[in-house]
């Protein structure tokens, strides 16, 4: 099997893994990083997002010719001790409820805040549609999305 | 000591953690010696790392005064995790950042009741979980007065710190081990409501630190040494049965250590067992065995597999026409008969009848199903997402052949139950698999295996008639027809039943070999809204007031003769007004339509009052307001989640849930062919409680059936028409908004 160099929340690792492998199971599987959820595996509920060079993406989509070069954050490199903004957020609001789908949920607001500075609640709305939460946690979601807004250096 | 509040208590659950065989998390009695009172000063401390002394098997206490709580039952979303060990840290007085929760693992010799399910386990769990604090406190109390020389009723408590009479001081981390020696007190005396510190405060998720860093914790994220993944291949129809199948390619593929078929050992279970029947296919199944979840998963579609016909491939026409024959026909059970509808419907003024049709719901968990298994020959190690342990423990000690004794399971958080998890066919699975191969094999599901596995919430048919006689509705007669089973308990006897002469409630199923069971508040999350939307054209027909009908109605239930009855007339009443103020009933401008449903399930009474606007042409629903009646709130900060959950939940299945089948098959498998609610339509929820000292009840399920009915209502408001099928979506035509002219 093909050997793979990734860089995962400021690491440089190495992986044995054929290429199709999406990088989800890399993630859980080889780098013992189960933060990152599976809920679809076809890029629908965004229980897997990550960042890609500081994007949004859906990690059962992407495979790591994709990456290569690139680097990778996932919910358990977001901040060293979970005190990013949107984590604050999370827990001052106590959003979950099965908490299955907070990672993902965490990792897309928190990159579009990054790219966002004043967002209208219209706005984090949209940039939150694309995230399943199947214990319907949404207004809770929205709610600590607008306070971490504010928060953001 | 004796209280009205006092209630004899199992000795069975104060048996010394050290019966706990087999938890493995326990540290032993001599450890630690005991030395100066202290409680923490420094909330910073992380608990999870502290040694404690054991108590009971709820309840270990660190030298610092620092308390881990075992909390017995399984986590699914819905709190009990955070909200049950709250009860204890009430009654055992201990400050709650001095609290640590852990899930205790299966013990029926220690525990009762470790199910996820019929928001339960706070009802039930109230009486002995304040029990279990109370008298551990009384037992660490009576160790401290006996080291002092002094009466224990000298003595007080507050936060953990024992003090007497002459103001000396003893943590409960000092007296911890003499404390657990102490012959268990018969009796003792529980707090009055306006003495609790905890219960009623807004705690959060106890989880919340793992949850918002991905730390493991879910079924699916555990993991032990020289694990292997599973991934199975089961009939791509209800009804087929494996012929044949050729697993040369997939076993050529990387990581892939095995390749066998599963099903011998779950059909002899059944055999014994047929009342798992319609919850577990009987087939065999091929399982592929690989090194990763992706090996499994990528070779198992190159397992070509040959499937026969066995039973009636069942199609959503099939289920109509059957559902529909049964309306008309007469084969009815009847489940509760005030009476005589029919004399009622032959001498009234007027009669109204219609029917409500629901199709079938997939739970779509959103961790798909998956399970772990270690079958040795000392010991079954199970692990993962299961809202009934004790039941499957028993299906596995039967399908092994084994002695309960032998099984071993710790329950992980789940990602989501909504009733799915009640049925460990998963776990019959992974169990199959790791005994044939005898290693430790964590089985799982894609979301297409998992949609495709469901054990569904079944298609179902309402029709009601009532009759009207010089303006009071007379009759009452309601038909369900549904598939492989009918609304059970008390259900028959939920409002109306009670406040009309003449009721009759009959049902009557059809079965199907399409696998069905419970769904988030069964029954009734479909009954709400069927029940609501015709009380609602009740009132129009009559041309009285909605409101005023209800109550009215509710004037003359007479829960004292009727036992049956087990809802409360007052407490409906006022949860009826409340929301009728709290929504602004009746005063909302013209652009916003509403809707009114009351509902009581999982006892619990709630009102809600759906606010839908019109947005370029289409009916939006904007705003509920809910109205709970839950007894104590136990947690503010968690009853608040479950409740917007659950109307937001019964809002999205109302709107757009449903799953049709073809030859057998599911025609959806994944979120791109099924619809799930999201961000934004998700409404506003606005919750209102009733303030009360009732007992606490459950809130993982009674806010989701009103929540079709409230809209259902607001729709007709908004466009005129009456939807008398769910999704909504599926009759786009009748969420148009006519023209004023039209509706004017
Ligand atoms: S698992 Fe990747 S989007 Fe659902
Ligand atoms: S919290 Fe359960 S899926 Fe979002």
């Amino acid at each position: 099997m093909p050997t793979y160099q990734i860089n995962v929340n400021g690491e440089s690792r190495t992986v044995d893994v054929t290429e199709d492998t999406p990088v989800l199971w890399v993630l859980r599987d080889h780098l013992d990083l189960v933060g990152t959820k599976y809920g679809c595996g076809i890029g629908q509920c965004g229980a897997c997002t990550i960042h890609v060079d500081g994007t949004a993406m859906r990690s059962c989509s992407l495979t790591l010719s994709q990456i290569d070069g690139k680097s990778i954050t996932t919910i358990e490199g977001l901040s060293e001790d979970g005190t990013h903004p949107v984590q604050k957020a999370w827990k001052e609001v106590d959003v979950p409820q099965c908490g299955y789908c907070q990672a993902g949920q965490i990792m897309t607001a928190s990159a579009f805040l990054d790219s966002n500075e004043n967002p209208s609640e219209e706005d984090v709305k949209n940039a939150m549609h694309g995230n399943i939460c199947r214990c319907a946690s949404y207004t809770r979601i929205h709610k600590a999305v607008m306070i971490a807004a504010e928060n953001m250096d | 000591m004796s209280t009205n509040n006092s209630i004899t208590f199992s000795r069975r659950a104060f048996l010394r953690s050290s019966s706990l065989a087999g938890g493995g998390m326990l540290i032993g009695f001599n450890l630690f010696q005991a030395c100066k009172p202290k409680v923490i000063a420094e909330p910073a401390i992380d608990l999870s790392t502290l040694a404690y002394n054991d108590f009971n098997a709820f309840i270990k206490i660190a030298e610092n005064g620092a308390v881990t709580i075992f909390s017995p039952n399984p986590e699914i979303g819905q709190g009990v995790k955070t909200s049950m060990p709250m009860i204890i840290a009430e009654e055992l007085d201990v400050a709650w950042k001095d609290v640590y929760v852990e899930q205790g693992i299966l013990d029926t010799k220690n525990y009762t009741r470790q199910v996820a399910g019929g928001s339960q386990s706070i009802r039930h769990g109230w009486d002995a979980l304040r029990e279990t604090g109370a008298k551990a406190k009384q037992m660490l109390v009576s160790a401290a007065a006996t080291r002092w020389g002094v009466d224990p009723s000298e003595c007080t408590v507050s936060e953990g710190v024992i003090t007497n009479a002459a103001g000396e001081t003893l943590g409960y981390g000092d007296v911890v081990k003499d404390a657990a020696l102490l012959e268990v007190p018969e009796e003792v005396t529980l707090k009055e409501p306006k003495d609790y510190k905890i219960i009623g405060t807004n705690i959060a998720n106890v989880d919340i630190d793992k949850i918002t860093t991905g730390k493991p914790l879910f079924g699916l994220d555990y993991k032990v040494d020289g694990m292997v993944y599973a991934a199975v291949v089961r009939p791509p129809a209800f009804g087929q049965k494996l012929t044949s199948y050729d697993d040369t390619e997939a076993r050529a593929m990387p990581g892939v250590l095995d390749v066998i078929k599963i099903g011998g050992k779950v059909r002899a279970m059944l055999e014994e067992d047929p009342g798992f029947e319609s919850k577990i296919s009987s087939s065999d199944k091929i399982v592929v065995i690989a090194e990763t979840t992706w090996q499994a998963l990528n070779a198992k579609k190159a397992i070509k597999a040959e499937w026969e016909n066995d039973l009636f491939m069942e199609s959503t026409e099939n289920h109509d026409q059957m559902l529909n024959g049964f309306l008309k026909g007469t084969q009815f059970e009847t489940k509760r008969k005030d009476g005589d509808v029919k004399k009622a419907f032959a001498e009234a003024d007027e009669v109204l009848e219609r029917t409500y049709e629901s199709p079938f719901l997939p739970h779509n968990c959103m961790e798909p199903m998956n399970f772990f298994a270690n079958v040795t020959d000392e010991k079954i190690y199970l692990a993962g997402p299961i809202q009934t342990p004790a039941w499957k423990a028993g299906l596995v000690s039967k399908m092994l052949g084994r002695p309960e004794e032998d099984i071993h399971l710790e329950m992980t958080r789940m990602g989501g139950g909504f009733g799915r998890r009640l049925y460990g066919d998963f776990v019959l699975e992974a169990v199959e698999i790791s005994d044939a191969i005898r290693k430790p094999v964590k089985m799982i599901c894609t979301r297409e295996d998992d949609v495709a596995l469901g054990i569904y919430r079944p298609a179902t048919k309402y029709r009601i008639k009532a009759s009207i006689k010089d303006g009071e509705i007379t009759g009452y007669h309601l038909k369900e027809a549904a598939i492989n089973s009918n609304m059970y308990g008390l259900i028959p006897n939920f409002f109306p039943a009670g406040a009309i002469e003449n009721y009759q409630v009959d049902v009557v199923s059809y079965k199907s070999n399409i696998t069905t069971g419970a769904w988030r508040a069964p029954y009734t999350n479909f009954l709400a809204y069927a029940e609501q939307s015709f009380f609602d054209e009740l009132a129009e027909l009559m041309e009285v007031d909605k409101i005023q009908m209800r109550l009215d109605l509710l004037d003359k239930v007479k829960p004292d003769e009727d036992e049956r009855i087990q809802y409360s007339p007052d407490r409906m009443k006022e949860v009826i007004k409340t929301a009728v103020e709290k929504s602004g009933w009746g005063t909302k401008p013209d652009n916003i339509y509403q809707g009114f449903v009351n509902y009581y399930c999982h006892n619990t009474h709630v009102a809600e009052v759906a606010d839908v606007e019109i947005e370029n042409g289409e009916p939006v629903v904007k705003k509920i307001t809910c109205v709970v009646d839950c007894g104590i709130v136990v947690n503010p900060l968690g009853a608040l989640n479950q409740i917007e959950g659950g109307v937001i939940d019964g809002v999205g299945h109302a709107m757009y849930g449903e799953l049709q089948f073809d030859a057998g098959k599911p025609m959806a498998h994944n979120f791109d062919r099924y619809r799930l609610i999201r961000m934004k339509e998700a409404p506003i929820v606005e919750t209102h409680f009733i303030k009360n000292e009732f007992s606490p009840t459950g809130l993982g399920e009674p806010t989701l059936p009103p929540a079709g009915g409230a809209i259902a209502n607001a729709l007709k408001a908004a466009t005129g028409n009456r939807l008398y099928r769910q999704p909504f979506t599926k009759t786009p035509e009748l969420l148009k908004v006519p023209s004023k002219e039209i509706i004017g």
